[in-house]
């Protein structure tokens, strides 16, 4: 599984994204008004002025930053782990056979089955920081490891030869080469460890956290609370990719640089 | 202290690159092996580098620190040539140093691009560069002068001669121009079987 993405295709322009985005809205707001049911669909400006009111109530930011620690601390840790058992498998081909049966196995068990299972295990707190794990550590590992073997084997038997320390191998032979494969992995998985955190959570129902919400969105039949706090979710989720992957471009740039 | 080989054969699968071939390369010296192509002058290369094992025959005498100028570049593409200079020398070597031999290469202009972006002669000539900054008692050269124009070849030759004495040089060439040039010892390798020493 490889999720390098070579975007060719010109950027849409800006007012075209701003047209479609009004369009999409205009749509929404047609189908509330046709249905006219707030338990079923409510305006994007009831959602507007929810999420507003929902960001003035007492427990929001706690319930913001309880799923935020919990699920980046899952996809962090997933990055770290994906990332040193790719190593040790594009270095010893038996670990890397040895490995495969879990990476299979995590791929192709249902998430749902994880959540049950981590619930039976685990305390339901960290459940969304074992799912969001889950989620990331397959296809970071098997972007790494696919970069780490298509690193240029002349480069290495050049560096080899004028006796170039592995720091330096590191920097100027891997980094370059790992590069698209770990930014690819990340831009593809933040997104991933969000929708499966939120999910884990609802299922779970920690106290204090935005799945909790969700699930008491879902009893009271409160669509607007629904779809304000996915709005939170879906912000939260893009600002952190935004921040992460600029940390992440900007750290290879210096490391490029020293 | 001289590089002698000694029966030495190669094939890969049914196709005999070298066969008993015998040569000695004398220490501190530049030598030039001279071929027809296919006739075994890189994989010899290679076996002296240490990057194919010989099927028979022996190597003796390779220094430990070796430099190479490969028939590929080899290089960094990302990094700038400073940087691909930069990386095969020792911490103590002047950036400053680098910078100036890559000028008096003609590189003057192009130090802070990419390599990727330079053009292929631009390239030979600071994977040159590199190969005299490396910390070596032997340098590999295969084909050195491969995609330089007249005047700049020149220039490179030049460059090597000033720079390459006291190491043992072995150079893959197919201009005897080079080697009366460079003042090296011939090696004459016909194919399959045996050489021819000038």
């Amino acid at each position: 599984m490889i999720f390098i993405m070579k975007n060719n295709k010109p950027e849409r322009p800006r007012t075209e994204k701003i047209a479609a985005v009004v369009f999409a809205l205009l749509v929404w707001q047609a189908g509330a008004m046709l249905l006219n049911n707030s338990m079923l669909l409510v305006t994007p400006l009831t959602v507007i002025k929810r999420l507003f009111s929902l960001c003035l109530e007492s427990d929001f930011l706690s319930a913001v930053s309880f799923s935020f620690i919990r699920i980046v601390s899952g996809f962090l840790f997933a990055l770290v782990t994906g990332s040193i058992l790719a190593v040790i498998a594009g270095r010893f081909h038996l670990a890397e056979v040895m490995i495969w049966p879990f990476i299979v196995t995590i791929k192709s068990v249902p998430v749902v089955s994880f959540i049950i299972l981590c619930l039976i295990w685990l305390n339901s707190r960290n459940l969304s920081v074992f799912i969001a794990f889950l989620m990331v550590l397959p296809i970071v590992y098997t972007n790494m490891l696919q970069g780490i073997k298509s690193t240029d084997s002349k480069l290495l038997e050049m560096a080899d030869l004028f006796n170039v320390i592995w720091l330096k191998k590191l920097k100027y032979i891997y980094f370059p080469q790992l590069k698209p494969y770990i930014i690819s992995a990340c831009s593809v998985t933040i997104g991933l460890s969000w929708k499966a955190g939120t999910a884990a959570e609802v299922i779970g129902i920690p106290e204090g956290s935005i799945g909790e919400k969700l699930y008491e969105a879902k009893v009271y039949f409160s669509s607007g609370d629904l779809l304000a706090w996915t709005v939170v979710i879906v912000v939260a989720s893009i600002a952190f990719e935004k921040l992460f992957l600029f940390l992440l471009r900007y750290s290879f740039k210096r490391l490029e640089s020293l | 202290m001289d590089i002698v080989v000694s029966n030495l054969s190669k094939s890969f699968g049914t196709n005999h690159v070298l066969v008993g071939f015998n040569a000695i390369f004398p220490g501190h010296r530049l030598t030039c092996l001279m071929g027809p192509s296919g006739c075994g002058k890189t994989t010899l290369l290679n076996i002296l580098m240490g990057f194919i094992r010989p099927d028979g025959g022996s190597v003796r005498g390779v220094p430990r620190f070796k430099s190479a100028v490969f028939q590929e570049d080899r290089l960094c593409e990302s990094f700038n040539a400073v940087s691909n200079v930069r990386f095969v020398c020792d911490r103590k070597v002047d950036t400053s140093k680098v910078i100036s031999h890559l000028e008096n290469i003609g590189l003057k202009d192009s130090l802070d691009q990419p390599v990727s972006e330079l053009s292929g002669g631009m390239k030979r000539r600071v994977a040159i560069v590199r190969s005299i900054f490396a910390k070596s008692d032997v340098l590999f050269l295969d084909e050195p002068f491969k995609g330089l124009d007249v005047d700049t070849k020149k220039d490179v030759m030049q460059y090597l001669k000033d720079n390459m004495q006291g190491r043992t040089v072995i150079m893959v060439t197919h201009s005897i121009d080079e080697v009366k040039a460079l003042n090296g010892k011939l090696i004459t390798m016909s194919g399959k079987d045996g050489n021819n020493e000038n």
